[in-house]
């Protein structure tokens, strides 16, 4: 930062404490005085109301018998928050608003009939992107004109406020997009390593602190040139929210999409401050900081920090050169492989990222029953970070008919491995690695991973011998009890159902 | 042979230590004589006219018995008008508490005579069907569950009836010996919620077996509460204190409480205090199965049913006796059992080289033979390391600098917020915190099958950034007003999209 850049700031504090001081006492007295009008006491009541409810909406997820209800009520909490605004807070644009919503309504409706479930990243990743922009387009119209006019002396704090909310919006608008296409394999899944992207982010986030200074000051004295302050910023703000997403990997998808989930909660909420709005202060602050366990959830099931999973280019570390996997690997029929599974008494199933993509959830889960029918223990054992989104496996397997209580988490299961007959690997690489474990140069070295090598026997279902997202070898593949079932999952899964059902 | 058993003199006890039955096996597998005092089974339902059937000599007096028979059977230790009857020669077998009692064991062997204390088979697979003890703790803890549920107002199971709803009563059983497992099995088959705990890890699996869940104590150590004899031990001052904190915090929770631990040559431990049984609901019921060793509660007066502060506190401790017919009867299986191991009537004798004969045998031929060698025989050796808790405790050396940049951090940028003095602002961060603390601590509970439903519903719920637009909507400047419009579209798209893909999802889900 530069000389004057500072004199600035002390220049604004100067006069801003000014400012405040004289100013304090008048605003003291007009709170004490402050009588609200019916219809606005009444919504204010019914924020409240509808906050509680998005709380119990959140609480009623954590449990499969309470999700549903849990999902109601975040229902009639936001409508109920919309009926209050229409009620209390709208000060016009009826038609206006009506229109938007019908329109939404229907085209949101579409989408979530239309997804697939092995859609559900991309739609999640999109919808993030939504909330985003609407926080932009919300900033710099309260900007314009806010819809209540702001008192002098708190002229700085709301400047700062539109700044900061329309910044986050920006980032969560665009991070989320590059995701989505990221996900949708427009663009492909390997980081964007730019040479001193580190750097770059670094300039861009100053560049961004001096225009909110300029903002600030030009906003100060009417017809000044701060919007043109706020709408560089924003560009600039899209542009790091595109190279922060482009320099993440494939497989830290999980964290990304739950990074933007609470982004796009953070921008609602820094909304709600420059609106002066409290629903929207705490129902972004609640989704902002799920998304934040959500990540952190996610990087310790990779045994990564959040700060390296966000500043992206993962694979570039390891203290050595990662061990060279050496041997042979063993091929496996579809017969082999049904041969086995007849053989075997406990069967553990793993699924990756692979079944959702061949979508071979539905003939698995119809192999499953047809095991079950035959008195074996099939279980599925689920990564935490198996898919490219929080939880991505438990939904496909859902969809299937899986019920959920022999879908086990890898904490669960991975203890009965060594008493496990055959282990069915579809379509997972780095979540299966043992170079996690024995080797420390491996770059996923430290990650907890499903053991599947401990169990009696191992068929890995896959296209080829290449490497996952995370870009290591995987000596499991090379290991005396493993095999491979070369080929797409659905086939060979269609191809394990028929033979199955024929005996 | 002859076996002779005896009427109980003991007051209020029930059993007998032979059934028709058991004598009928003596009698018939083994080769014994067995002479019962007249009435001995009597207050077991087991009527003389049943043991002559069984082939047995019915004598009015216990004298006869003392003078004419081989081996004495007994329940109780010898009250001291019995062992000076006792005749030189002869095997005095019953509950003796070798370890309590050493003047007995003297006396015995004054008598010249010899005596096994069933109490003492050692906890060995093969001497089970001996394990007298076992036996009668498997009926205490049945008992013990029988007589909380004459005290307990209520059900023990929840219903849900045209009447109303009943909630289940919970029961917490503390030491999971062969009494708190019995007592488990027992309480959950009448459908109560039953949560347990035990100094021992290594018995979680068998207290899950029986359908109660195991309390595990947030404190890590190395110690592990078993012994080399299969029981419990004294448990270090700071495992007792995390103890005691957990049974404070389930005394206010659950209904019954049924305590069982005990340890060997000890007094029993208390463990609950006079104030946990204070802040139980009134109409709970406390059962010591320790009464007799001093209690496990404050509370407990021994033999009775106390009462304080409105709690009833089982201080029983003739549960076993209570139920005298199947006692009885298992009872005289184990000596069965053990007499079938000396021999029978035709090889009888002193294998002192049968480590379970051994151990048993307390006096032998007018010379105390207790304490036995030690036999190590815990039944499942302690893991060398328990994952389940990490050592929370870092070197005192060690500055925790992140912590303490946080901490500066926070507190500057709260005194910074103080400096705006703006009502208004100061107010919408205290929302804004408020509610950062209620999500972090609602989503830690969410379930990772989950995550997907939870990210799509948050989403949707941030669509109420729908708000925002709809305020500025109204605006006046035309640009901001379409801004504001704009922004309610996306918003509901994310709005409509989100709930309903959620809902969509959640159909999915089945058990």
């Amino acid at each position: 930062m530069n000389d004057s850049a500072v004199l600035q700031i002390m220049f604004l504090k100067r006069e801003w404490f000014q400012s405040v001081i004289d100013m304090d006492l008048i605003s003291t007295q007009l709170l004490a005085n402050e009588q609200l009008t019916l219809d606005k006491s009444a919504a204010t009541v019914a924020y409240l109301a509808a906050a509680v409810l998005f709380v119990l909406s959140l609480a009623g997820l954590s449990k499969q018998t309470t999700a549903r209800g849990g999902n109601i009520l975040g229902i009639i909490g936001m409508l109920l928050a919309i009926g209050a605004t229409i009620g209390g807070m709208m000060i016009g644009g009826f038609p206006i608003m009506i229109a938007a919503i019908a329109a939404a309504v229907i085209v949101g409706a579409i989408l979530a009939v239309r997804v697939p479930m092995t859609g559900m990243p991309e739609l999640v990743a999109m919808l993030h992107s939504f909330v985003g922009l609407a926080a932009v387009l919300v900033g710099i119209s309260s900007h314009i004109q806010p819809f209540q006019s702001v008192p002098a002396n708190e002229m700085l704090i709301h400047d700062i406020e539109v700044f900061i909310g329309v910044f986050i919006g920006a980032i969560t608008f665009t991070g989320s997009i590059v995701a989505f296409l990221k996900l949708r394999g427009t663009i492909g899944g390997k980081p964007l390593t730019l040479p001193g992207r580190h750097l770059i982010n670094l300039v861009m986030a100053a560049a961004c602190i001096g225009l909110g200074i300029w903002f600030c000051q030009e906003s100060h004295d009417s017809g000044g040139q701060a919007m043109t302050a706020l709408l560089a910023m924003t560009g600039i703000a899209s542009l790091i929210g595109i190279h922060l997403v482009m320099a993440i990997g494939g497989a830290d998808m999980p964290v990304v999409v739950s990074m933007l989930n609470s982004y796009s909660g953070w921008a609602a909420s820094a909304a709600g401050f420059m609106l002066k709005n409290h629903l929207l202060i705490a129902t972004g602050a609640l989704v902002g900081s799920s998304g934040a366990i959500l990540s952190y959830i996610m990087c310790a099931a990779m045994n990564r920090s959040f700060v390296s999973v966000i500043l992206g280019g993962f694979g570039g570390g390891g203290g050595g050169p990662a061990a060279e996997v050496e041997g042979t690997v063993t091929e496996f029929s579809v017969d082999d492989t049904v041969d086995m599974l007849e053989e075997a008494n406990s069967i553990v199933i793993v699924p990756g990222y692979g079944m959702a993509v061949a979508q071979a959830q539905h003939s698995l889960a119809e192999v499953v029953k047809i095991l079950k029918a035959k008195d074996k223990l099939v279980r599925f054992a689920i990564h935490p970070v198996a898919g490219r989104l929080p939880g991505h496996m438990n939904v496909l397997l859902a969809e299937a008919n899986v019920p959920y209580d022999i879908v086990l988490e890898m904490d669960e299961i991975n203890d009965d491995m060594p008493q496990t007959d055959a282990v069915l690997v579809i379509g997972a690489n780095d979540i299966v690695n043992p170079a996690a474990l024995e080797d420390p140069n491996s770059p996923i070295a430290g990650m907890p991973v499903l053991e599947v090598w401990s169990a009696a026997n191992c068929v890995v279902m896959k296209r080829g011998l290449a490497t996952g997202y995370a870009g290591v070898d995987n000596p499991l593949f090379y290991k005396d009890n493993t095999q491979m079932l070369f080929g797409d999952a659905k086939q060979n899964v269609d191809a394990i159902l028929r033979s199955l059902q024929g005996n | 042979m002859k076996v002779g058993v005896t009427k109980e003199i003991y007051p209020g006890e029930c059993r007998v230590a032979a059934t028709p039955e058991t004598a009928r096996r003596l009698i018939e597998k083994q080769g014994f004589e067995v002479t019962v005092e007249s009435g001995a089974g009597a207050l077991a339902s087991f009527p003389d006219e049943s043991y002559e059937s069984a082939g047995c000599e019915i004598v009015d007096s216990a004298e006869r018995i003392w003078n004419e028979c081989d081996i004495i059977l007994k329940v109780r230790s010898p009250e001291d008008s019995e062992v000076e009857q006792l005749r030189p020669q002869t095997t005095l077998i019953s509950f003796l508490a070798p370890g309590q009692s050493p003047k007995l064991l003297e006396k015995i062997a004054e008598r010249k005579a010899s005596a096994i204390a069933i109490e003492a088979v050692p906890r060995i697979s093969r001497a089970q069907k001996l394990d007298a003890l076992s036996s009668m703790a498997n009926i205490a803890g049945y008992r013990a569950v029988v007589e909380a549920a004459g005290l307990f107002g209520r059900f023990f199971t929840g219903q849900i009836t045209a009447a109303g709803k009943v909630p289940p009563a919970k029961v917490l059983v503390i030491g999971a010996g062969v009494a708190g497992l019995s007592a488990i099995g027992t309480a959950r088959g009448l459908g109560a919620i039953v949560r347990a705990f035990d100094v021992r890890p290594e018995v979680a699996d068998q207290v899950k077996s029986m359908g109660a869940d195991f309390l595990m104590l947030e404190f890590e150590s190395d110690e592990s509460g078993g012994t080399s004899g299969g029981y419990a031990k004294t448990m270090s001052k700071e495992f007792i204190d995390a103890e005691m904190a957990l049974f404070a915090a389930q005394a206010k929770e659950v209904d019954i409480i049924i305590t069982t631990a005990l340890i060997p040559g000890k007094p029993a431990p208390k463990l609950i205090t006079r104030e946990m049984v204070e802040s139980m609901r009134p109409g709970s019921v406390v059962v010591d199965l320790a009464a007799e060793q001093g209690g496990n509660c404050e509370c407990t007066v021994p033999n009775e049913v106390a009462n304080h502060h409105g709690v009833h506190i089982i201080g029983y401790s003739d549960l076993a006796s209570r139920l005298a017919n199947t006692s009885s009867q298992l009872y005289g299986t184990n000596l069965v059992h053990l007499l079938d191991e000396m021999g029978g009537a035709e090889g009888f004798c002193f294998d002192m080289d049968d480590v379970v004969i051994r151990s048993a045998t307390v006096v032998k031929d007018g010379e105390v033979t207790w304490p036995p060698p030690p036999v190590s025989v815990s039944a499942a050796a302690p893991k060398p390391s328990t994952p389940a808790v990490k050592t929370e405790i870092e070197p005192a050396t060690k500055i925790p600098w992140p912590k303490i940049t946080m901490l500066v951090l926070a507190i500057f940028s709260l005194v910074g917020i103080a400096m705006t003095q703006n009502a208004g602002f100061i107010t919408d961060f205290t929302v804004f915190l408020l509610s950062c603390i209620i999500g972090w601590q609602v989503i830690w509970n969410v379930s990772a099958s989950l995550h997907t439903p939870l990210m799509s519903v948050t989403n949707a719920i941030s669509g109420i950034i729908i708000v925002g637009g709809m305020v500025q909507v109204g605006v006046s400047s035309g640009l901001a007003a379409w801004l504001g419009g704009i922004a309610i579209f996306v918003a509901s798209i994310n709005i409509a999209g989100g709930f309903l893909v959620t809902h969509r999802m959640l159909k999915m889900f089945r058990k």
